[in-house]
């Protein structure tokens, strides 16, 4: 693709972003579905961060759930055991995250493959099981309820209020993606994904860039799990969990590993779904793991891009 | 002292258990590089099919065969349509196919059967035996006796027979034990079908200790990976080993320590194993030709 | 003035001595090429010269400084680099951006500059870009620059490889069997891109089996065979050398390549 065309494409895609941000309300038949769409943005915001993991530097986090956790108990634990504003505290919490997942990624960022699999899976597993026991700081099991955002006095619970302000900052995250695609440190992480060896033998500090790409998402997913936690108002563990961690990655794959825009469409049709089969609730769990093996067996490149190679073919 | 002895017997049994999981997956890792996820649903499936089978009617020892005989089907299934057409996929990519699975049978169980916890009985009555001041259940001791037995068949069948010798011919280079007329296919497919057998069988003995539901198979899967792990992933004998140590740390830990964290046990070791000695204790660090 | 001195280097992989005492020194400027029969351990040792493996004995020396032991990405740093045998192109990306991936040791932005597309990244972005496109150019690959990188035949990829190294300035440029697999006139092109290189005063060092780009091509010649130094010399004195000729075709093929030549 020429530079030109790669320019056009980093703005139009932000453009269209921010669009489909402005202009679905207009479409919208309740005020329920602005909580759909604020949920859409904020799972999306954690899709994105985690497909610059796995997408763009090719690593994989089956654990990832936990940084969303950390970011939502910050932003619960913050108000409630510190009289902290939710802000300071969603941002305490995307610096803890920062600084967790700079402490476990030096060690297993060296592992590959399946192994680095497992590793983030017990990793989350970890954090899901400490916030489960720590009931005096988590309020255990059952969970405990969030403060309320509050703004310079403006006290933000409605859905469109969340609408807006989850849109608002994943077109903001959006954009600092297609930043880093197009950046010597994408560039860099990309060359990763390919070969790793070329990578250093070009100067790359292979593990240096990992372990950015890892903290960089992990900040993501926290803030992506602070707005969840002041948005619905109360946590629990589960948030933190296995299920949660795979319906991410599932995200990531359906809509495309390495796809930013992707991103949204994996987000929309995995938080959509289950509200289309409330009826069906029981199903969930079987859906979830039909859709995962079914798009990792036959559509492994996913939606966006399987859609990208379709319109290129019609072209010729 | 008695308070020890009960901790060893209890960590014993649970560790048999995850000795068997972690069989099941190394036998299908050693036969096809594949770290199924769904493992732990083998052994739900064992327990879970059996009560149902039985609160049907049908007399409980007849309950359990058709309850292995299902899961075995279901091992099958899963090669043939989840696992084989995505042959050429990436390690990760497998193992997600195997998460998706677990997730989908966990998700089928859950309406087939219900989500509560279920009992067996066990096979020897429910009072426990007294051993040197610990309270031992008798069904502790036909769970170490048939994880005995069943590991001692697995080596017999390896060392002593020829379709034990093209399992390990297949593990040890596909290509090549293709050439020499081994179906690798079917042998994959024995390897799943033997993996949810033990598996099953796994699932049915602890079942009147540990009860059973929709959703035991999840952390059973990782803790048998975790022991599969800590005795080295491709060794059979580390398998076992690395499934009594879990379950004695587990225990050890849950009793001196705390019982809240007792389920973080195995998720530190892996990590720490991961980190550390990635080949675990039995296994061989493999050189990477660049 | 050595360059690239190499002392009694060895490794051995699970009880097998790879490479065993070897010692090679390269003078700046010149093609140095390494020869020897499949197995004799001609990639272990650029593996062990780029810093892929570390030996379990001897010495390297780049420009005078000790470097045994190093990283790649630390080689990077100091001026050396190669390409690889069995291709590592980054296929996911385009042809241009490979290149632009070589000029990595030679960019300055950091991540939180990245992040936010900061001026500083848009002057980089240009810079890599041009830099880039001026290795293109020299190996003949400018005018496919936007294309994706797999669609390149075989030996483009080869010179795609060739000018990623150049991008990142080295002194020293490793290129493992650039010529494998290529067809004649592929073969040409290489031995030309190769010959302008060497213009430009970096050193190039190269393994290969085309025997006749080798001995067109290089000033010196050093064979190995079992991982242990046969002999060196220049070109010539290797052609003719019978030591050589039977580490490549045995005793008897070299019996024959005698009676062949009468």
């Amino acid at each position: 693709m020429s530079v030109r065309a790669l320019l056009e494409t980093r703005l139009l895609s932000a453009i269209a972003v921010a669009a489909i941000v402005i202009v679905l309300p207009l479409f919208f038949p309740s005020g329920y579905y602005y909580r759909i769409g604020a949920l859409v943005f904020i799972f999306a915001l954690a899709v994105v961060g985690l497909n610059l993991l796995m997408g763009f530097a090719g690593q994989v986090s089956l654990g990832h759930a936990g940084f969303m956790g950390i970011g939502a108990y910050a932003a619960a634990i913050g108000p409630v055991h510190f009289g902290a504003p939710s802000w300071l505290s969603l941002l305490a919490g995307a610096a803890l995250s920062g600084v967790i997942a700079f402490a476990v990624g030096r060690p297993i960022l060296k592992l590959k493959g399946h192994y680095l699999a497992v590793a983030t899976l017990g990793f989350g597993l970890l954090v899901a099981i400490v916030l489960t026991n720590e009931a005096g700081w988590t309020g255990g099991p059952d969970g405990m309820a969030v403060p309320k955002l509050a703004l310079f006095g403006w006290r933000v619970s409605g859905s469109d209020e969340w609408y807006w302000i989850s849109g608002a900052t994943f077109v903001g995250g959006f954009v600092l993606a297609l930043n880093l695609m197009d950046s010597p440190t994408g560039r860099a992480l990309q060359a990763i994904h390919d070969s790793e060896i070329a990578a250093r033998v070009l100067g790359v500090d292979v593990a240096r860039k990992k372990l950015t790409v890892f903290i960089v998402s992990a900040m993501y997913a926290s803030v992506a799990g602070s707005y969840l936690a002041l948005f619905n108002g109360y946590i629990t563990p589960e948030g933190a969990g296995f299920l949660r961690s795979i319906e991410l990655v599932a995200m990531v794959v359906l809509g495309g590993m390495g796809s930013i825009v992707g991103s949204l469409v994996g987000a929309t049709v995995l938080v959509v779904l289950p509200q289309v089969l409330t009826v069906f609730h029981e199903y969930e769990q079987a859906l979830l793991g039909l859709i995962v093996m079914g798009f990792m067996i036959f559509l492994r490149r996913g939606i966006v891009p399987s859609v990208a190679a379709v319109i290129a073919g019609w072209r010729k | 002292m008695a308070e020890l002895l009960q901790f060893v017997f209890s960590g014993l049994t649970v560790g048999a258990i995850y000795a068997l999981v972690a069989l099941g997956f190394t036998l299908i890792y050693k036969a096809s590089d594949i770290i199924n996820f769904a493992q732990g649903e083998f052994v739900m499936l064992g327990g879970m099919t059996t009560v149902f089978v039985a609160l049907a009617g049908v007399p409980l020892p007849l309950a359990a065969l058709i309850a292995i005989a299902v899961t075995t089907a279901v091992g099958i299934a899963l090669h043939r349509f989840a696992i084989a057409p995505a042959r050429d996929a990436s390690p990760v990519a497998l193992i997600m196919i195997t998460i998706g699975a677990s997730i989908f049978l966990r998700g089928v169980a859950q309406i087939v059967f219900d989500k509560r916890f279920h009992s067996l009985p066990s096979l020897f009555g429910g009072d426990p035996i007294n051993i040197g001041g610990a309270a031992i259940l008798p069904q502790s001791l036909v769970v170490l006796a048939g994880a005995a037995i069943i590991v001692s068949l697995f080596w017999l069948f390896i060392d002593r027979t020829l379709l034990g010798k093209a399992v390990i011919a297949t593990a040890a280079n596909r290509l090549a034990a293709r050439l020499i007329g081994i179906d690798t296919r079917r042998i994959v497919d024995f390897s799943f079908a033997v993996s949810a057998a033990i598996g099953a069988i796994a699932g049915i003995l602890i079942t009147p200790i540990a009860l059973t539901s929709y959703d035991a198979g999840t952390l059973l899967a990782l803790k048998g990976f975790a022991a599969a792990m800590l005795g080295g992933i491709g060794s059979a004998p580390g398998a076992v080993v690395g499934g009594l140590i879990l379950g004695m740390i587990e225990a050890m830990s849950a009793g001196y320590i705390s019982s809240n964290y007792k389920d973080a046990v195995a998720f530190v070791i892996i990590l720490v194993v991961l980190v550390g000695m990635p080949q675990g204790l039995f296994g061989r660090a493999k050189i990477e030709r660049v | 003035m050595t360059i690239l001195q190499i002392d009694r280097l060895s490794i051995t992989f699970g009880g097998v001595r790879a490479i065993d005492g070897v010692s090679v020194a390269i003078d700046a400027g010149q093609v140095f090429s390494i020869i020897g029969p499949n197995g004799s351990g001609k990639t272990t040792l650029f593996n062990l010269v780029s810093g892929i493996y570390t030996p379990n004995d001897g010495s390297i020396r780049l420009a005078g400084e000790t470097v045994t032991g190093l990283a790649p990405e630390q080689l990077a740093r100091r001026g050396l680099s190669r390409t690889f045998q069995n291709l590592q192109t980054f296929f996911r990306m385009s042809v241009l951006e490979n290149v632009m991936v070589g000029r990595h040791r030679h960019e300055r932005t950091g991540i939180i500059a990245d992040l936010l597309h900061a001026p500083s990244v848009k002057r980089q972005n240009e810079a890599t870009r041009q830099a880039s496109r001026a290795a293109l150019a020299r190996v003949g690959l400018a005018d496919v620059a936007d294309r994706s990188a797999g669609s390149l035949a075989y030996g483009a990829l080869k010179r795609l490889e060739i000018a990623r190294a150049l991008a990142s300035e080295p002194t020293v440029l490793l290129l493992d069997e650039p010529a494998a697999g290529c067809n004649p006139i592929e073969t040409q092109d290489i031995d030309r891109v190769i010959r302008s290189i060497v213009k430009e005063g970096i050193t190039v060092v190269l393994v290969e089996h085309d025997m006749r780009l080798v001995m067109n091509i290089s000033d010196r010649v050093h064979v190995l065979a079992s991982g242990r130094t046969l002999t060196e010399g220049t070109p010539d004195q290797v052609r003719s050398n019978p030591a050589v000729i039977e580490a490549y075709l045995g005793v008897h093929g070299s019996q024959e390549a005698v009676r062949a030549f009468d």
